[in-house]
């Protein structure tokens, strides 16, 4: 087993652990970190299951880099909406 | 649904999914493309040095145009939802001495090591998102110690946070007027271009970064709200 | 030409979001004029020239990205640019109410236009993903636009159901470039083989976009964003947004994985929908507020899209071609129909000043056309000729008496009755009762936009050959049978 491989079922382990907590916890906060760390997740299993092959490939490697700004934004478009919504006397943990 | 019965739910899809993510990973077949081989074959072509570089800015340099534009929905949905009654800043923070003193030696320090970020982008792990995070830090960091940074000037402001995309996508659709086809660099000019455009992406960034921890609602928003232009 | 499809949009975001309030203004009309004129040349060269790869900056995929325009994706752009022009006609009007929120659309407007003409024209499962969250951050922005506690806790439900979403489709493209080392779908659609690691990157991207499309019992977050964004928000949101996702879905199970789909899933997949044709159809009759009927009106329309897998796959070619045409129109009228009904029934609840059904009395005097405007929607989604709804029904009832799928036939034909059910329920309070409150007069413009599209959807069943032979300029029509 290669480290690259190893990286892509911890990837998978990641995304699972993560799937339990978005779907568990009732409020918006922690769902957005399960979120985040499910994206670390699909990231590892990006990186690690090409270069299981052919090495080190830098194209996942940029996808990865792109899916984090990505993920930046949306996390802070979530953030953003959620501080209004609480300010606007919603319940974060319906 | 009761406590017990949604855990016992997610962990079943937990687990299934787990169980389908490694069957995937180990079953995988034999790659038939091997696309790195074609990065390294054309990197030359792509006036970068640095293949992860060349990939984002050249080769798939269309996601990362979108990639931008998603950015800057994210703030202008921050600057949408900014509060108009919120608190005007307090600034007492910043008469603490020590803190003052110490931002004061820490900024300088980290927009140095941005701008080596995003030079080093060129030849070595880095590039614009990298040195636009740490400008985003130093102006977080400013922001916490007390000093308003906020934009006085709302068009400006809004400017700033679209330049980097205006200059990718003048660039982009320069090529066309040269009978290029959209998102290609002319000859010999690709190395600069993708340099300048990156420049002006990390201050875009960066600010787009600030923005939307200034704006965002919640405890201090200072002068918030003044979308008149 | 290709691109030009992507900078127009792309450059008035821009354009609306630094210039002063009154110029914004000024510049929406030659934007949707310029983006309809580029659409409908493309349309044209397609016709001509066949489908066309565009390769971005002189890049060829794999390497580089490469637009795909063919008679599907010229299609959808058409459709997209018309709906989005009048949508935009009337948030002109409509958004006048709104001064801080119209600052905002605007930009989130275009953004989301660019989003949609990107993901019709993409050729790359990566970017397919950028084009997503693109077009997911712009519809929750502008779902939240109004900041009222309702409105944000509808954007941040759809928001969390979007980035989940794509996070399982970005999990599945992730599994796929591992398999083949490419994520171009030209390439993909040639080499994906029925083997677990496909399948498994299947599943989990067809689990994001259910999720994404809002098919039934994943749909939870739509009837609130739509129902409770602004007017012309819920038109593009219900008209265009929930197709893109289909959209994919539909390239997914047809073109890059159709040989690793089996007959079971795809029977799976039509039972999905026909819970969401019941389930949304019997909400729709329960509610109280006109804007929750027609949300959950779409989440019913929505089922029907789904019936294209199990009418498609595992059957004759003749079937196949019956169903793919039959839920091609069927998109169409449904997003023509769909956005007529959210923009009348927007200036019905703004000349009312309410919502609930039971007090819609006495609009039938005061704002006829906008009423007009929503009985021809309603005649289009129950399937009634002439209208486009009546074709796509009878192209998918077609399909199925050939492929022998009595059970589809009678979710179709249930469905249509029960569409009726809920759209009745509005004219007989409107038609019998009398007004009990001040009805205001609203702007003929408001009314006229939404006349203009549910025409269409009625014009649609007398030029139904115009879409249908684009679509023979496409090689993504689905391959008989599937492996078994």
């Amino acid at each position: 087993m290669t480290i690259d491989l190893w990286y892509a079922i911890v990837g998978s382990i990641i995304v699972a652990l993560s799937v339990f907590a978005f779907l568990t916890s009732r409020h918006l906060m922690k769902k957005l970190l399960a979120f985040n760390i499910m994206g670390s997740g699909v990231f590892l299993i990006m990186v690690g299951l090409p270069q299981h092959q052919h090495g080190v490939d830098p194209v996942p490697q940029a996808l990865v880099l792109t899916g984090i700004v990505v993920a930046v934004s949306a996390t802070a478009l979530a953030l953003v909406i959620l501080r209004r919504y609480v300010r606007a006397g919603g319940n974060p943990a319906p | 649904m009761s406590r017990s019965l949604r855990i016992a739910a997610a962990g079943i899809v937990a687990f299934g999914t787990l169980y389908a993510l490694i069957l995937a990973v180990l079953n995988a077949p034999q790659m038939q493309v091997n696309l790195p081989q074609q990065v390294a074959l054309n990197l030359e072509q792509s006036g970068i040095d640095h293949p992860i570089t060349a990939v984002l800015l050249n080769f798939r340099s269309y996601d990362t145009l979108l990639e931008v534009a998603v950015l800057l929905v994210a703030v202008v949905t921050g600057l949408a939802l900014r509060e108009r009654d919120a608190l005007t800043a307090h600034t007492e923070q910043a008469r603490d001495p020590m803190l003052h003193a110490l931002t004061r030696r820490l900024l300088p320090l980290l927009l140095i090591t941005s701008v080596y970020i995003l030079w080093s982008g060129s030849y070595a792990p880095g590039g614009a998102f990298q040195a636009g995070a740490l400008v985003a830090a130093a102006g977080v960091i400013a922001r916490l110690a007390g000093y308003d940074i906020a934009s006085r000037a709302d068009v400006l402001l809004r400017l700033g946070l679209a330049l980097g995309f205006i200059l990718f996508l003048t660039v982009a659709v320069s090529a066309m007027f040269g009978g290029r086809p959209f998102l290609n660099y002319p000859e010999g000019w690709a190395g600069s271009l993708i340099f300048l455009i990156e420049a002006v992406l990390t201050f875009s960034i960066g600010l787009t970064l600030i923005s939307l921890f200034v704006h965002a609602p919640g405890d201090s928003s200072p002068r918030g709200g003044d979308d008149d232009d | 030409m290709t691109p030009i499809l992507l900078i127009i949009p792309l450059a008035f975001a821009i354009l609306t979001l630094l210039l002063p309030r009154n110029w914004a203004r000024a510049t929406i009309i030659p934007g949707l004029v310029l983006q309809v004129g580029a659409a409908v040349l493309l349309c044209i060269q397609i016709y001509h020239d066949g489908p066309q790869d565009y390769a971005l900056g002189d890049w060829q995929a794999p390497l580089g990205i490469s637009l795909i325009a063919d008679g599907f994706s010229v299609t959808l752009l058409a459709l997209t640019s018309l709906v989005a022009a009048l949508c935009a006609v009337y948030a002109q009007y409509f958004l006048t109410r709104y001064p801080r929120e119209q600052r905002y659309f605007w930009p989130l407007f275009w953004f989301l236009l660019a989003a949609l003409n990107g993901i019709w024209l993409a050729g790359d499962l990566f970017n397919l993903y950028v084009g997503l969250e693109l077009l997911g951050l712009s519809a929750v922005g502008m779902v939240a636009l109004t900041a009222e506690k309702t409105t944000l806790k509808a954007a941040l439900d759809y928001l969390y159901a979007a980035l989940f979403g794509s996070l399982a489709y970005l999990a599945g493209v992730a599994l796929l470039y591992g398999a083949y080392g490419t994520l171009s779908i030209v390439q993909l659609s040639e080499m994906a083989a029925a083997n677990p690691t496909t399948q498994v990157a299947l599943g989990l991207m067809t689990v994001g976009l259910l999720l994404k499309t809002a098919i039934f019992p994943l749909h939870y977050w739509l009837p609130p964003a739509h129902g409770g964004a602004l007017a012309p928000v819920s038109a593009l949101l219900s008209a265009l947004v929930v197709k893109a996702s289909f959209y994919i879905l539909a390239l997914l199970w047809l073109d890059v994985g159709a040989l690793a789909v089996t007959v079971n899933a795809a029977q799976a997949m039509g039972f999905l929908g026909a819970g969401a044709i019941f389930w949304g159809s019997w909400q729709a009759f329960q509610t109280r507020q006109i804007k929750m009927l027609v949300a959950y009106s779409t989440v019913a329309q929505l089922g029907y899209l789904m019936l294209l897998f199990p009418l498609a796959i595992g059957v004759s070619e003749a079937a196949a071609h019956l169903a793919w045409q039959g839920t091609v129109l069927h998109l169409l009228a449904h997003a023509f129909a769909k956005a007529a009904m959210f923009l009348a029934v927007g200036t019905l609840v703004l000349a009312l000043g309410h919502g609930r059904i039971n007090d819609f009395g006495g609009v039938s005097q005061r704002n006829p056309v906008a009423l007009f405007a929503f009985g021809l929607s309603a005649v289009s989604l129950m399937g009634l000729p002439p209208s486009g709804g009546f074709n796509a029904k009878w192209l998918l009832l077609q399909s199925a008496i050939a492929s022998g799928q009595w059970h589809w036939f009678v979710v179709m034909v249930i469905g249509g009755l029960l569409t009726a059910a809920y759209v009745f329920r509005v004219f007989r309070v409107s038609f019998v009762q009398t007004a009990k409150h001040d009805i205001q007069e609203t702007h003929p413009a408001l009314q006229f936009s939404a006349l203009a599209l549910a025409l269409m959807a009625i014009g649609l069943g007398f030029a139904s050959e115009i879409p249908m032979s684009f679509m023979n300029l496409t090689d993504f029509t689905p391959s008989p049978g599937g492996s078994p």
